[in-house]
């Protein structure tokens, strides 16, 4: 053939490329490699909120694969003559007894299963937190409702994926969630009966169930997931990133790092910290010590009953729900159903459909590739923070018997607390959000009109008192500025303008002497501090105009040298 | 241009690449390439994907003070993820080796508490170093580059060709045209997806058969047991004290429609007593049955203060009072307990006069409606 025999220029000579050569002869990957390798990705740290979800699902599976090796998924009835002495004799679930064993006969055991829980649980919270991002910046509108579709599909099977894994255990805790789950299915309405038969094939609890969750949890649900997380990633590719407004961004490129080696150093140094923090909580911090629930027993429950975070807010539905049931001729609708399915199924198709409600209300069916900051779409966010308040409301009273508990308050408070709050709070955070967010956006315009607040306090002529302000850019005959609000942050200090030195670092006391600090800003070739330097040389002692503030928002004064008269 | 090579013997296919073969290799010749160096061939394929790099920010130079310092700092940290790496595997495998064994055992000691921990340190420790050495590679060892790619748009060619190519072989099948072909197909595709979708039915069970939800394996003369298997009568318990008990049936302590509270209640209870209509003779003196699973989500309902006479659900705070037939009186419940019907059996132990008279637990759609 004659690609094989190589042309003499740019012949590969080193070992490793013609290797690279060979593998190319074979699978023409160079292009595709090289065009992946070139892929730039935007710089910003809320961007890598939903790659915390993508590692802690990369540890679920590997955890999850390791514990099915040691896990029973049998309801069969025997007596533990395991080493926890404590429960030694006592009737229970094989998949119980297997459970137990994972935590003290097998070697690291206990660690791997602690570690899985606490991936379930940081899985599903970045999901949360990369949604809220998604939706406080508008990057699901057009072209992205697609993948906003799909991620919230991914939130809700999470949710379902670590309600099954829960369950599992069949300690006493996930036991009575189970039971809770059936009472939710029995409240449907015509159908109720049929589906909680079908799903526990027969009565409750039946001998199939921990089967069926285990299958799905496994298998079902996992592969899902992972599709839909493929196709998730291959659409984001695909469409490439959003990014903030900002220079030389522009709704047709993106600025930022490419793939290699930067991003990819990045990512995997991200992989390593979030799979670390896990193994460090799963090690150090006990979670769900299921030896001491015991064994399920339909008779028993434990008080403080708690389920995993996230089923929390559907739990404190069913808590301050009054006691309504329908009842039509004999025929029942009670009020789980809304505590438990209706608030839920509410929130999850408000927030599958807010991309087509909101692309209905504002008209706006243009592409956006620019994110938007909160402040600068009022409405959105303050129904973001009213929906944030009364998932809150809900959460707080799925745990509302500890709080009672902990705070000395009457329980029965806490659940008038819980309803009157879930209708009257949303709404008041919704007017003090879009107080805040108007607020906000007018502090952004005065900047750019009157220029950033020095500290410096002149006294004119006159004997008036002015402070100074540095404006942004250009102004015009009256001294306002012209620059117009572009959507990316506004400086507000003049060490973000090179206006002083930065700020000392150090979060509750200084790590850096200031002095250093202000030798580094005098020998940097830029902002004013280096003037200060030079200025200290020349030995004039006076400031010079030179980079000095100049007086925005003071017209009368825009022309005259800034010399302050000298006595 | 032609697909077969017309010479004898030939199975068709030629050995020159076609004419439509195109790319970047017409444009740049092997020997252009030579000639370029390592940054400006990587600028050039950026450029072909669209990527341009707008600005380099070098690192300290190679062999400077601060190089050495980054360099530095960078190694110590990969370094730590080494040694906390080998500590695990001690950790690991040393126990009952020659460190003590691993194995908890509730009277066992420091080690063996300090195990997972330990686990958890080592291996956590390991993984955040060689995370934070690869972010500070990064920030301290790599050029920060600024990179600003292209994004496009949807392109008018290429819908309308892939839209000619896609409606062309529509055309060719020739289904618009062959209408009764349509509609068959619709049918069976139908008739199909229902023999999919039929074999879920081997799920399904019918809830009404033999109702069992509104029996439980309550009868007339079950003995009341105590969850140690031991029946109980009168006196047996103090006044204003609980029992959770069972009938005396074969699993009748792990049915989850079966376990009652036996109520024994105080005599200022008893002066203020309710009991629902038609069921004053429910109870035996002062005792009264009532189901222990709670009306509203299926919990047992466990908490029973008896200065107020109020039986409280732990899941959702459901509240009832058992003066008043365990009518709700607060939280999300809205049916009463159902009542067990009690009396004493010629020994003296407590019996069940029979079934609880409605469904017990929570309420269904049907509820009403059961025989």
């Amino acid at each position: 053939m004659a690609t094989s025999t190589v042309p003499g220029p740019g012949a590969p000579a080193t070992l490793v490329g013609k290797a690279a050569f060979e593998v190319d002869d074979r699978l023409i990957v160079a292009g595709p490699v090289r065009r992946t390798l070139n892929k730039v990705f935007p710089d910003h740290w809320s961007f890598l909120l939903g790659e915390i979800a993508l590692y802690s699902f990369i540890m679920l599976l590997l955890s999850g694969t390791y514990l099915t090796f040691f896990y029973d998924a049998s309801m069969k009835e025997i007596v533990y003559e395991g080493s926890y002495s404590a429960l030694r004799g006592i009737e229970m679930s094989a998949a119980y007894e297997s459970t137990l064993d994972i935590s003290f006969d097998v070697r690291g055991g206990l660690f791997i299963r602690q570690m899985h829980h606490w991936a379930a649980l940081l899985f599903v919270a970045s999901i949360v937190v990369h949604l809220l991002r998604i939706f406080f910046t508008g990057a699901y509108r057009r072209p992205r409702e697609t993948n906003w579709f799909i991620g919230v599909g991914l939130l809700v099977l999470a949710m379902l994926e670590g309600f099954a894994g829960y369950t599992l255990p069949d300690d006493l805790l996930s036991g009575t969630g189970l039971r809770i789950f059936s009472a939710v299915f029995l409240s449907i309405p015509v159908i109720g009966t049929w589906v909680y038969f079908t799903v526990f094939g027969g009565d409750f609890p039946g001998e199939l169930i921990i089967g069926r969750l285990y299958i799905l949890h496994v298998l079902i649900i996992p592969a899902v997931l992972l599709a839909l997380i493929a196709l998730h990633l291959l659409i984001l590719v695909k469409q490439k990133h959003t990014q903030f407004p900002g220079a030389g961004r522009t709704e047709h490129n993106v600025v930022g790092n490419r793939l290699f080696p930067t991003f990819a150093a990045k990512a995997t140094g991200l992989l390593f910290i979030v799979f670390g923090v896990l193994a460090a909580l799963g090690g150090l911090v006990q979670i769900n010590p299921i030896w001491q629930m015991g064994p399920y027993n339909p008779s028993q429950v434990s008080a403080g009953s708690q389920p995993d975070w996230y089923i929390g807010f559907v739990d404190g539905g069913s808590r301050i729900m009054p006691p309504w049931e329908i009842d039509l001729w004999g025929y029942h609708i009670p009020p789980v159903l809304w505590g438990a399915l209706g608030i839920p199924g509410i929130m999850f198709s408000l927030l599958a459909f807010y991309p087509i409600i909101e692309r209905k209300l504002t008209g706006d069916t243009a592409s956006h590739h620019l994110l938007q900051r909160p402040r600068d779409v009022p409405v959105r966010t303050s129904l973001g923070a009213m929906a944030i308040t009364a998932y809150l409301v809900l959460f707080i009273s799925g745990g509302n018997d500890v709080v009672a508990d902990k705070f000395d308050i009457s329980l029965n408070a806490m659940t008038w607390a819980g309803r009157i709050g879930f209708l009257i709070l949303p709404p008041i955070v919704y007017w003090a959000t879009y107080r805040l967010c108007l607020g906000l956006e007018q502090h952004d315009r005065e900047v750019l009109e009157h220029g950033i607040e020095t500290g410096v306090i002149r006294r004119l002529p006159s004997g008036e008192f002015i402070e100074v302000h540095q404006p942004l850019g250009p102004v015009d005959e009256h001294g306002h500025g012209m620059l117009a609000y572009g959507g990316a942050s506004v400086p507000k200090k003049m060490n973000q303008v090179g206006g002083a030195r930065r700020a000392i670092r150090g979060f509750f006391k200084p790590i850096e002497e200031p002095a250093a600090v202000q030798r580094e800003a005098e020998q940097e070739a830029r902002g004013l501090e280096s003037e200060q330097a030079r200025r200290q040389l020349t030995g004039s002692g006076r400031p010079s105009e030179g980079g000095r503030p100049s007086e925005g928002g003071r017209p009368s004064e825009g022309g005259k040298p800034q010399q302050e008269p000298r006595a | 241009m032609t697909t077969t090579d017309p010479r004898p013997g030939s199975t068709g296919g030629a050995d020159e690449p076609g004419q439509l073969h195109g790319g970047p290799d017409d444009d740049y010749s092997p020997e252009q390439l030579a000639a370029m160096d390592r940054t400006e061939l990587d600028r050039l394929g950026a450029r072909l994907d669209g990527v341009e790099i707008l600005h380099v920010e070098p690192v300290a130079p190679i062999g400077s003070a601060l190089d050495k310092k980054n360099t530095r700092l960078v190694t110590l940290w990969f370094a730590l993820a080494g040694l906390l790496s080998l500590a695990f595997v001690v950790v690991f495998l040393g126990s009952g080796w020659f460190l003590p064994s691993w194995e908890w055992r509730i009277e066992s000691g420091t080690w063996q508490s300090l195990y997972t921990p330990l686990l958890g340190a080592t291996m956590g420790g390991a993984l955040i170093a060689v995370g934070v050495a690869l972010v500070l590679y990064v920030k301290k060892l790599l050029p920060h580059e600024t990179a600003v790619q292209d994004k496009h748009d949807g392109s008018h060619f290429d819908r309308v060709t892939t839209g000619a190519t896609l409606m062309g072989g529509l055309d060719n099948s020739g289904l618009p045209r062959r209408k009764l072909l349509v509609g068959v197909l619709g049918v069976m595709s139908l008739a199909f997806g229902a023999m999919l979708v039929s074999l879920l039915g081997g799920f399904i069970k019918n809830p009404n058969k033999g109702n069992p939800l509104g029996t439980t394996p309550w009868a007339e003369g079950v003995r009341l047991l105590r969850d140690d298997g031991t029946p109980i009568r009168p006196g047996d318990q103090q006044p204003g004290s609980l029992a959770t008990v069972f009938p005396a049936v074969e699993g009748g302590d792990r049915a989850y429609d079966a376990a009652v509270m036996l109520i024994r209640l105080r005599p200022e209870q008893i002066e203020s007593l309710v009991p629902a209509a038609g069921r004053e003779d429910f109870g035996v003196g002062d005792y009264v049955a009532y189901s222990k699973v709670c009306t509203h989500a299926g919990c047992p309902v466990s908490l029973y203060e008896q200065e107020t006479s109020r039986i409280l659900c732990p899941c959702h705070q459901s509240q009832f009072d058992v003066t008043q037939g365990a009518r709700p009186v607060f939280g999300p419940a809205t049916r009463s307990l159902p009542q067990l019907p009690i009396s004493v059996d010629e020994e003296g132990y407590f019996v069940a006069r029979g079934d609880f008279p409605e469904p017990i637990g929570p309420s269904f759609w049907n509820i009403g409606r059961l025989n």
